[in-house]
């Protein structure tokens, strides 16, 4: 048996959220959509394995997945639309809603919870003047409750994009905000 | 806090003493250090005298229930003819744990020499490291160390020269606690949801893909090259005989200096606690901790003296965990807490089984309303009995997860529970008034 060896990554990607694209036609017939779709095939002996790797790749353009997203990675991976929507839906970082150039993720779970996570919640929305999970109406944020980053003694953390800031105290918030209101 | 994290205590840097030095990023630099060259020594053993070595040393998976690796390697079937897998469990999401995110971000290539030297160990044609999706940033490192080792022939065909073949890829995750347990960390990896199945099948005998398959986690396979280079005997010399070599601490909290730390096992608790993080900043005592990751039983700060070890940890009636100690100090809502803890796992329940789906979300609601001044004294005896009922009778033990620290904290801090009540129609004198 030949192998095709990519030796490259098939999930998540950093992303750039300036350059969001809107694909008017069909993803995988893009040169990056092909390209992607065959490395990550390349690396699982099922199809379908590829499926949470292409739910990255649209999310990683586009910032969220929509139906007609969903039905693109279904018929690429041979499998039902209502299949890739159901796991789609069980993943929470997949985004089924269109999210702000910015997504601000506040972890408030017990170590950030001890270290004032949910204050830091509360001043990331004061700040940005918007409700949990909604859009504000710049379309710059959108803030969440996270549950644990996985970075416990850095709280509290807070995830914004692909990135990670540690150590974040509700004083510390405005100038976050203020930063990536800059980062055009 | 940023790396390095020294402190006084005597700290055995096995698997850490490369964190916060840009040399592990790069192939280069790590080669000049010794990296790799205990893959060319496995790759010249046989596979089961590298499951020996590793079984002679005692390790213990590090993924929390601490099972014995080699062991768990000898369960894979030899010469069957299908294809092997080796899952590097590298989804770490219990709420307080932080280690395997350092050994991915720091020392990319020890956790890929170690799943070399796994998979050589159990004839796997594949590892999948399976990273959770919120780590972008540190999965870079790794997907930038397996791309340099694939081109230096480190992974691929003919690993060194010598035959053996093995292919490395980089999962990521998607948001899901669930796809830790091993089961649903295969599921996941499969392209299904994260739900957990009843085990048998055994990953062994029919696991990611239907094929023979070993989950095991990120520290775990990062000790093992030191393992392969300096023997069993060597590593044994840290530790306790049950719970041998070396672990790495994610203290979390209330603590001055938070962080991540690798200490031989079997150092007191409160040593780590004091000494190493230098107490609670507020000075105050400490009221309570929860040691090993927020799915164990919690200990009130006159408890501890307790032994890190996994026997040592048993016998404080906790358990060791993840190794990753919550402090509360004094002035802590501990009914607060323990909600915030039951929310998370309401929210990651998958909902397969009913003791699990409807459970935790009931402890949340009570909870809360004990919180808000609205419980009652009887809803402590509810909790007791959803305690009992979400025991034990679960497919995985994301329910008994809930239970361990509720319950103690029940028992240990029952006033703190009582104190919240709606005050009663009784003593307010409504009734006999
Ligand atoms: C709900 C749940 C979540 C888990 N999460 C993780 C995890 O994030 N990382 C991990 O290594 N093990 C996790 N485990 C343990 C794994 O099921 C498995 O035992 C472990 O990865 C085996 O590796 P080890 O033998 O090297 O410890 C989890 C278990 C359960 C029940
Ligand atoms: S115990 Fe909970 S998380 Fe585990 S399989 Fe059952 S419902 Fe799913
Ligand atoms: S509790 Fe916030 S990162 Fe773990």
């Amino acid at each position: 048996m030949t192998r095709k060896i990519h030796p490259a990554v098939v999930g998540a990607q950093p992303f750039q959220l300036t350059a969001r694209e809107t694909f008017d036609g069909p993803i995988f017939e893009t040169e990056e959509g092909k390209e992607r779709l065959e490395m990550a095939l390349s690396r699982y002996p099922q199809k379908t394995a590829a499926l949470l790797p292409m739910l990255h790749f649209v999310q990683e353009k586009k910032g969220w997945i929509e139906p007609s997203d969903m039905e693109q990675v279904a018929t690429a991976l041979d499998l039902t639309p209502a299949y890739v929507h159901s796991i789609a839906t069980f993943y929470t970082m997949y985004n089924k809603h269109p999210v702000g150039r910015h997504l601000v993720q506040v972890c408030t779970n017990i170590s950030c919870h001890l270290n004032k996570g949910e204050e830091v919640l509360a001043r990331f929305l004061q700040e940005v003047g918007t409700r949990q999970g909604e859009m504000s109406d710049d379309g710059e944020f959108t803030v969440m409750e996270a549950e644990c980053l996985g970075a416990c003694g850095f709280a509290t953390v807070v995830q914004v994009n692909d990135r990670y800031f540690e150590d974040v105290t509700p004083e510390s918030v405005p100038d976050i905000v203020a930063e990536l209101r800059a980062d055009a | 806090m940023s790396f390095p994290h020294r402190h006084d205590l005597e700290t055995t840097t096995l698997l850490s003493r490369h964190q916060g030095e840009p040399a592990g990023r790069s192939l280069t630099p790590w080669r000049e250090l010794g990296g790799y060259d205990r893959l060319k020594t496995a790759v010249d053993m046989s596979p089961a005298e590298i499951i020996d070595v590793v079984k002679d040393s005692g390790l213990r998976g590090r993924g929390g229930a601490g099972f014995p690796t080699g062991l768990k390697w000898s369960f894979m079937p030899k010469d069957d003819g299908k294809p092997h897998y080796l899952c590097c469990n590298a989804d770490e999401s219990e709420p307080g744990a932080f280690k395997d995110r350092e050994v991915i971000r720091w020392t990319p290539h020890l956790l890929i020499e170690g799943c070399l030297i796994g998979a050589r160990a159990i004839a796997a044609e594949h590892v999948y490291i399976y990273v959770r999706g919120e780590f972008f940033e540190d999965t870079q490192y790794l997907n930038r160390a397996v791309t340099e080792a694939y081109e230096a022939g480190l992974i691929g065909s003919d690993i060194l020269g010598s035959g053996w073949s093995c292919d490395v890829t980089v999962h990521t995750g998607a948001g899901a606690y669930i796809a830790g347990e091993e089961t649903g960390l295969m599921n996941s990896l499969m392209g299904n949801r994260a739900e957990p199945w009843a085990k048998p099948p055994f990953p062994a005998q029919a696991g990611a893909f239907g094929m023979p398959t070993t989950v095991n986690n990120v520290e775990t396979l990062a000790t093992v090259p030191g393992i392969i280079e300096g023997g069993a005997d060597w590593y044994k010399q840290w530790g306790s005989e049950k719970s041998p070599g070396t672990k790495l601490w994610c203290c979390s909290g209330h603590l001055v200096r938070p962080g991540n730390y690798e200490f031989e096992l079997g150092i007191p608790l409160k040593d780590i606690i004091f000494d190493v993080c230098g107490g609670t900043p507020s000075g105050k005592p400490v009221k309570a901790v929860i040691p090993g990751g927020s799915s164990t039983a919690l200990l009130t700060g006159d408890e501890l003296d307790c032994i890190t070890t996994y026997e040592g940890m048993q016998e404080a009636g906790s358990s060791l965990g993840t190794a990753s100690p919550i402090v509360m100090d004094e002035d802590t809502d501990i009914v607060a807490a323990i909600r915030r803890i039951a929310q998370f796992y309401a929210h990651e329940s998958c909902g397969q089984c009913v003791q699990c789906r409807e459970g935790t979300s009931w402890v949340v609601r009570i909870l809360q309303r004990i919180e808000a001044g609205d419980g009652e004294i009887k809803d402590i005896d509810t909790l007791y009995e959803l305690c009992e009922q979400m025991s034990g009778r679960t497919i995985c033990v994301l329910a008994d997860s809930v239970v361990f620290p509720l319950k103690s904290s029940l028992d240990k801090f029952r006033g703190e529970y009582e104190a919240r009540m709606k005050p009663s129609l009784v003593t307010s004198g409504a009734i006999h008034g």
